[in-house]
């Protein structure tokens, strides 16, 4: 049971000539058991609005709010977020090397857990959660996405999405640089997340491909930092036919 | 940063004290170093014997012996004084350490020579030799901790076909000064690797060179140390490609925490006219853990023939990575666990490379209580 919650949300990201906005007032209530995927073009503010979501240091709140089951995420620090129930897969999920992801897994299960996974059957939770998403076991004793293609960076999110079980996952572009079978596999461990209860999903992506495999039931359009349309499903459809000239041009 | 090509890597040594003057500090291999903090090495401080207690525990099949100063081996790996205190240390030792790898002798067991400081009062000067025969293969510790102010030279031979892992482990108490000079000569298809950890002392510095006696020889030198507050650790590596197809892999990472914490790498490497075919890498990486840390990076590549393998070099310096403590934190882990992931992560690879399986929890271990004076607090 889960409710996040965002209020006319306004970010803007430090550059060069001083504070640029790029959120310009989201309003986006993910219920449990919702799923709901934004849609946008590049430059849209989609990752932005994961980030800011999750608590990323280089995104500023100007002004309104986010909330899960009422309280103040944006009091939370970063890993306060992920252990109330947030989880960010993302974009481009990032390298660190020296660090394996076996103690990266059983690290940050820990830390949700607060307290260290039994050890026999986390060992044989992980190798399952990798045979899932058809990642050899191997990777367990490589270092945290480096070396890592695209796609198994992929699943490496979708394994961790597995088996840290949050509350509500934000998944950014999650689909892309994924052939079919790799979208697929990817789209199986999403579902296989939202079977196990009342979770949340924000699904981030730039083309319709995935709400084939991961049925949505809402669809927003994100433009220029904000939503610009909302809809069921069949606004995939439609966006799908014609694009994003409409509300491009529409916001210019 | 680009190629230094200026020619400043020809050092002429030279046994006679005479010709080395007392450094004022605006030397080229000086500038860096706190000459004030040397407990007067570099100038005319008197050594006496004692200030070290070497206790060896000799690997079966190795021989350690101790010799008087002016045995035949002494000088062996072609060690010749470039600055002052190397040629104080020099005159000064009253006996040679030798430590001697018989040919052919393949030693699994680790050789220790444990050197523990008895006091900062006396300044100390050693000399150490260790010599792998030929086709032999062994590993030998050399390991300082307690407290003293210590000047020695230390000379590394590789005979044909030798292995040799040769490990300087600096944890020195805080108010340690240790000025060390190991000069390396590496014989025809021998392959050396030198690892130097630096954790304690007051002024650690380091010369660490190499230079080869036949074609197909490799060393590889690693590095690992931490400078804590108010500490300078300082290394100085020169690899002198003096024949063909010969290898060089440099890597040094070191982390910095505190107030006046300093470290130094200077990596040369030079690539004489004969040394056609050679293969180089050099590398530096400082992370800062806190405010007010220090770290200077000076590769340079000296290339006196086009013919050759392949040489490059890289130096980075900087504080943590935002994006991966954005990462780790995303998945829960509290900040303090983060940078301590990262941070072990930084010397987790190095730890591996150096290989020597006795070290590996040590290593770790003293990371993590480095660790817990700034970063874990
Ligand atoms: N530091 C910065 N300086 C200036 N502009 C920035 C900065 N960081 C982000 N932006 C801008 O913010 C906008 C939104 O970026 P964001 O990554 O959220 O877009 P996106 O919708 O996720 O795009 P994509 O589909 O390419 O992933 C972009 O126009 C980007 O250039
Ligand atoms: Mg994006």
């Amino acid at each position: 049971m889960a409710t996040l919650e965002i209020k006319d949300l306004h970010v803007s990201v430090e550059t060069e000539d001083g504070p640029k906005e790029i959120l310009k007032g989201v309003n986006l209530t993910i219920k449990d058991g919702e799923t709901h995927a934004i849609m946008g073009p590049n430059g849209s503010g989609k990752s932005t609005l994961a980030y800011t979501i999750s608590g990323h240091p280089k995104y500023t709140v100007t002004s309104g709010s986010i909330t899960l089951d009422g309280v103040d995420v944006l009091e939370m620090s970063v890993d306060e977020r992920a252990r109330a129930g947030l989880f960010l897969a993302m974009q481009y999920p990032v390298e660190v090397p020296g660090v394996s992801v076996s103690n990266f897994l059983r690290t940050a299960k820990t830390a949700i857990d607060g307290e260290a996974p039994k050890l026999r059957t986390w060992v044989k939770d992980v190798n399952a959660a990798m045979d899932r998403v058809k990642m050899d076991t191997a990777f367990a004793s490589r270092n945290v996405n480096e070396g890592f293609s695209g796609g198994e960076k992929k699943r490496h999110e979708i394994v961790q999405l597995e088996l840290l079980d949050p509350k509500v996952a934000v998944l950014d572009e999650t689909d892309s640089g994924l052939d079919i079978d790799a979208l697929k596999i990817v789209s199986e461990g999403v579902n296989r997340f939202k079977e196990n209860g009342d979770k949340g999903v924000l699904l981030i992506t730039h083309y319709t491909r995935i709400l084939r495999y991961i049925t949505p039931d809402f669809v927003h359009v994100f433009v220029n930092g904000q939503v610009a349309e909302e809809g069921g499903p069949e606004l995939a459809d439609e966006l799908e036919a014609n694009g994003y000239d409409k509300y491009v041009s529409a916001a210019v | 940063m680009g190629l230094d090509v200026s020619s400043h890597l020809h050092p002429v040594g030279s046994f006679d004290l005479a010709d080395h003057p007392v450094p004022t500090g605006m030397e080229e291999i000086w500038r860096f170093t706190p000459l004030k903090r040397l407990r007067g090495l570099h100038d005319s401080a008197p050594f006496a014997d004692g200030a070290v207690v070497l206790k060896s525990e000799a690997a079966p099949g190795v021989v350690v012996e101790h010799l008087a100063a002016d045995a035949v081996v002494r000088g062996t790996s072609g060690l010749v004084p470039t600055d002052r205190v190397s040629a104080r240390a020099w005159e000064a030792a009253t006996g040679v350490t030798l430590v001697r790898v018989p040919a052919e002798a393949v030693v699994e067991a680790t050789t220790v020579l444990r050197h523990v400081g008895t006091g900062a009062d006396t300044a100390g000067a050693a000399h150490t030799v260790i010599v792998a025969e030929k086709f032999s293969k062994a590993t030998v510790v050399l390991d300082f901790e307690g407290t003293a102010v210590l000047a020695d030279n230390i000379e590394i031979v590789l005979e044909d076909g030798a292995e040799l892992t040769v490990v300087s482990l600096q944890d020195w108490a805080d108010d340690a000064v240790h000025h060390s000079t190991q000069h390396a000569k590496i014989g025809r298809d021998a392959t050396l690797k030198h690892v130097s950890v630096s954790f304690g002392g007051d002024v650690v510095r380091h010369d660490a060179t190499a230079e080869y006696d036949g074609p197909g020889g490799s060393v590889e030198m690693l590095g690992m140390y931490f400078a804590d507050e108010g500490q300078h650790i300082e290394h100085r590596l020169f690899v002198d490609h003096t024949a063909p197809k010969t290898r060089s892999n440099v890597v040094y990472k070191g982390a910095l925490q505190g107030e006046g914490a300093h470290a130094v790498w200077i990596g040369n490497v030079l690539i004489r006219k004969v040394a056609e075919g050679i293969e180089t890498y050099e590398e530096n990486r400082n992370l800062i853990l806190t405010d007010g840390c220090q770290a200077d990076s000076v590769p340079n590549l000296e290339i006196e023939t086009g013919e050759i393998e392949g040489a490059g070099h890289a130096s980075a310096t900087g504080r943590f990575d935002d994006n991966q403590l954005f990462y780790l934190r995303s998945r829960g882990i509290e900040e303090a666990e983060a940078r301590r992931l990262v941070v072990h992560g930084f010397f987790n690879d190095l730890i591996g490379k150096i290989g020597v399986e006795s070290l590996e929890d040590k290593l770790r271990e003293t990371v993590e209580a480095e660790l817990a004076k700034n970063v874990l607090r």
